[in-house]
């Protein structure tokens, strides 16, 4: 597509009325989200700097910054930033006033210096009096940092920022993370790959290490700020992709808010929807430079499938939510990851056009929830700690993501599913047990011996039969051998959010190895010569069996 | 499913009609059986050599024969050294971690002794066909085979009970050398020659069924981790020895106490328990692609990594189940 116009959304017609697609896009309320956080205090205030996009076009009108942050400290720090992304609040922990804050790369070059900018993370830093400096967390590696001094870009010099502390997480960049998706996803598409080939590919194409260094880069900031009380300014380049990466992980593991349903829904809304993050480039909402294509958010939810897999009891919602999630990013039947901006999104009236991803989530709620949760369980409760190292085993392919169509390699029982079921049956047979005693107690009261206690049909077959009569569907053989006859069928592909609109190989074909063009102006550091991808599509399903969720915490 | 060891055939491809004759009663006129060889075609041939061998097609035209070599002795032994010194290993960093997972080969063990033992199961429930079952001895990935088809084919082996009898039957009578191939413990480096984890093989793929098909086994991960421990160092005298014959030299029925005994216990059982469990008369079919197959992390990093997080879903798992 060419045109926004041509895109699913805008003729996607649900049935609902004005009312109700206005209602659904008030579902997430940033302004309410912040005011839960804390702010505005006695140490941060709104600002209105930004509210005609005049300082930076890919920011919200409406950001959070230190009191002491005047807006002539704001616009003097957005002209010495990358893409006028001056630090702004993304997170403030009530507890100890530290802040997780995020921008773009300073335009310090090799000794540029900017007053405000500098004054600006003073300002941040005295915004927590519990700590006399900060951390500057840096995601890139640092020769990629270094290489953009030449371009007049670079780093924070703690010579010149006082207070602060200054420190590289080597995440790398999108090429890299495109190509290495692409690496990945070749491996899944081969023909009875051996234990050996399929090992070999997926550390080839270095993806799992890849989400272990943005987990990494979310828990040290996490603790930095849970437990050292120190806040913290995350940059990358342009402070769209991989800020928005680490800084979601960090806030998702500090906040329980967020590990709810509808916390997740507004820290997506906030980290990646207001602070431009750019959908439209990213997952290639329209056809554009196959350069700018990046699996930046996928990378974000397998972070957190991760997270569910290491810690089963610590979320309300399920895998199924996150790959729906997923599906949405790519399939533009919702306007909320249209664009690359919120300036793009309110110029093309996209609240007024299209309908919100979260109201039809919200709605089937019931499908998403995680029946291990419980608000009270010491998993959710406060900061989460995965453990750290060593921690390597602990990342598995997420086959429930990247193998999601062949049925056969899924657990046929869907562990989730039935327990759903279970907790549903015990709350509405507890109901009944209310009831039921009520009433038991009201005759006992009025004495009358003839009355008849009426039994309530109990509607048990419901849910409860159909899980433990998966056991009906028929099961078929894998191909064990080419010695005997294969017994091939195809399951159906099940629902829309099944179609395949995951990133796929044919995607990534077009992306260019060479990266002395790109928009980024990072030097690649790795090898991105990539075998030519095998043809053929995926691994024939062989089983007949019913969609499943992965039994993410089986431990037998 | 018939479980055997090598015939004798020698380089002198000597016959033996009594051994025809007995396989020919498997076999009904026009029917066919599969023989399952574990050792590869090459080294079936080359057990020739030293008074071993195959069955001459000729002497059994009735029964084909496939081979499917699976890893047994010391290689297998050092295969599971190099995996567990590579769970252990703190400095390795994530992108060497999956190469040296890998090159310890152990997961591939696995997905070849799943793929075999549904191959047997296939050409008995699919084909409708008797299978041989045979390695080398008889007594080590032969039984790893037939047990797991047993699993995979027959839901009464999936119960707790059933399952002890089919350990009773295919592992210990049928003489696998529990003392030799567990003397010491697991991990050590100091290796006896005929030192390798054959057992603890079986019971990964037994994990490996339960992870696919979470409510068809009637035990949990609890039982196989216990298993695990007992086959190597044991109270209980089920264990020991390399077979019947020398249990009854030692009189261990009359001397020690059996690991079921103890197990089936009210208040024991229901550790091992699976709370999901609910019977399901089909046969399972494990997936045996890569992704399918993942490391057992209850047993490879037991003392590695706090399993507070998993036990604590366990736990609720079960509060779930047994509170409606």
């Amino acid at each position: 597509p060419v045109k926004y116009e041509e895109l699913y959304c805008f003729s996607f017609n649900p049935k609902l009325d004005k009312e109700e697609r206005e209602q659904g896009w008030k579902l997430v309320d940033l302004s309410e989200e912040y005011n839960r956080m804390g702010v505005p205090n006695n140490y941060w205030q709104i600002s209105d700097v930004n509210r005609d996009y005049g300082v930076c076009d890919s920011y919200p009108t409406e950001v959070y910054v230190p009191k002491s942050a005047t807006a002539h400290i704001i616009v003097g720090s957005s002209k010495f930033r990358s893409r006028r992304r001056f630090p702004a609040l993304s997170y403030y922990c009530k507890g100890n006033n530290a802040s997780i804050c995020r921008s773009s790369q300073p335009l310090s070059g090799f000794s540029a210096r900017c007053l405000e900018d500098e004054q600006m993370l003073q300002a941040i830093r005295k915004a927590n009096p519990g700590s006399d400096f900060i951390y500057v967390v840096d995601t890139r590696p640092k020769l990629n940092a270094m290489a953009n001094r030449a371009a007049g870009k670079g780093y924070e010099n703690e010579d010149n920022y006082s207070n602060i502390k200054f420190q590289f997480i080597g995440i790398e960049n999108i090429h890299v993370m495109r190509n290495s998706l692409q690496k990945m996803l070749e491996v899944c598409e081969l023909k009875s790959p051996s234990m050996s080939d399929f090992l070999w590919g997926l550390e080839n194409s270095g993806w799992l290490k890849h989400i272990k260094a943005i987990m990494d880069a979310g828990i040290f900031i996490a603790k930095a700020v849970a437990e050292e009380g120190v806040s913290v300014l995350v940059h990358c380049s342009d402070g769209w992709d991989r800020t928005a990466q680490v800084c979601s992980v960090a806030s998702l593991l500090l906040d329980p808010y967020y590990r709810t349903m509808k916390g997740f829904m507004v820290l997506i809304e906030k980290d990646w929807v207001s602070f431009g993050h750019k959908f439209n480039h990213r997952y290639g909402n329209l056809d554009g430079d196959p350069k700018e294509i990046s699996p930046v958010m996928d990378q974000f939810i397998e972070c957190v499938w991760q997270l569910m897999e290491q810690l089963p009891c610590a979320f309300e919602f399920n895998e199924r939510f996150l790959i729906h999630i997923q599906h949405h990013i790519y399939s533009c039947q919702f306007g909320n990851f249209l664009c690359n901006s919120q300036k793009e999104r309110r110029e093309l009236k996209i609240k007024e056009r299209t309908y919100s991803l979260w109201a039809h989530l919200w709605k089937n709620r019931a499908d998403y929830l995680n029946p291990l949760y419980r608000s009270d369980h010491s998993q959710t409760q406060g900061t989460l700690h995965p453990q750290i190292a060593p921690s390597n085993f602990l990342y598995k392919f997420w086959s429930g993501m990247y193998n999601r169509f062949e049925k056969g390699l899924h657990p046929r029982q869907s562990v989730t599913d039935y327990l759903m079921a279970v907790k549903e049956e015990t709350q509405q047979l507890e109901e009944e047990l209310e009831v039921l005693q009520e009433r038991l107690a009201n005759l006992q009261k009025s004495q009358s011996g003839n009355n008849k206690v009426k039994s309530k049909q109990q509607d048990r077959s419901k849910h409860f039969g159909l899980y433990t009569s998966n056991n009906s569907l028929a099961n078929t053989p894998q191909e064990y051998s080419n010695d005997l006859k294969s017994f091939p069928s195809r399951s159906p592909s099940q629902g829309d959010e099944d179609s395949a609109l995951i990133l796929t190989q044919d995607n990534l074909k077009s992306s260019d190895p060479d990266l002395s063009a790109n928009s980024d102006q990072e030097s690649g550091v790795e090898d991105l010569s990539c075998r030519s991808p095998s043809g053929g599509g995926c691994l024939p399903s062989e089983d007949s069996g019913k969609d499943s969720d992965e039994a993410v915490f089986l431990a037998g | 499913l018939l479980r055997s060891s090598q015939p004798l055939t020698g380089p002198n491809r000597r016959r033996c009609r009594e051994d025809e004759k007995l396989l020919g009663t498997i076999v009904d006129e026009d029917e066919r059986g599969f023989i399952i060889d574990t050792r590869s075609a090459q080294a079936a041939k080359q057990a020739r050599m030293s008074g071993g061998g195959t069955e001459p097609k000729s002497s059994y035209p009735q029964w084909r024969r496939l081979h499917r070599a699976l890893e047994r002795g010391r290689l297998l032994q050092e295969s599971f050294v190099k995996l567990v010194e590579a769970c252990g290993d703190a400095s390795l960093s994530m992108d060497r971690w999956l190469g040296r997972l890998e090159s310890s080969r152990w997961l591939g063990h696995v997905k070849a002794a799943l793929s075999t033992a549904c191959l047997a199961a296939q050409c008995l429930d699919r084909e409708g066909c008797s299978v041989l079952v045979h390695g080398a001895e008889g007594t080590d990935t032969t039984l790893l085979v037939t047990a797991l088809a047993q699993l995979i084919l027959d839901p009464s082996c999936r119960t707790l009970e059933g399952f002890q009898g089919l350990l009773e039957r295919e592992w210990i009578e049928a003489g696998h050398p529990f003392q030799l191939r567990c003397a010491r413990s697991a991990s050590s480096h100091a290796r006896g020659k005929q030192e390798a984890p054959l057992f603890l093989l079986f019971l990964d793929c037994v994990w490996q069924l339960s992870r696919q098909f979470p409510f068809s086994l009637q035990f949990g991960e609890q039982l196989l981790l216990t298993l695990f421990d007992n086959a190597y160092a044991s109270a209980y005298g089920t264990f020991l020895c390399n077979s019947e014959r020398e249990r009854s030299l030692c009189k261990v029925k009359e001397s020690t106490h059996s690991l079921w005994a103890w197990l089936n216990q009210p208040e024991e059982r229901q550790k091992y328990l699976n709370p999901l469990y609910s019977h399901n008369p089909l046969v399972i079919w494990p997936s045996v692609e890569p992704q399918s197959i993942q490391l057992w992390q209850g047993l490879f990093l037991r003392w590695i990594r706090p399993s507070q997080h998993l036990d604590e879903a366990w736990v609720e798992i079960q509060r779930l189940v047994e509170g409606s």
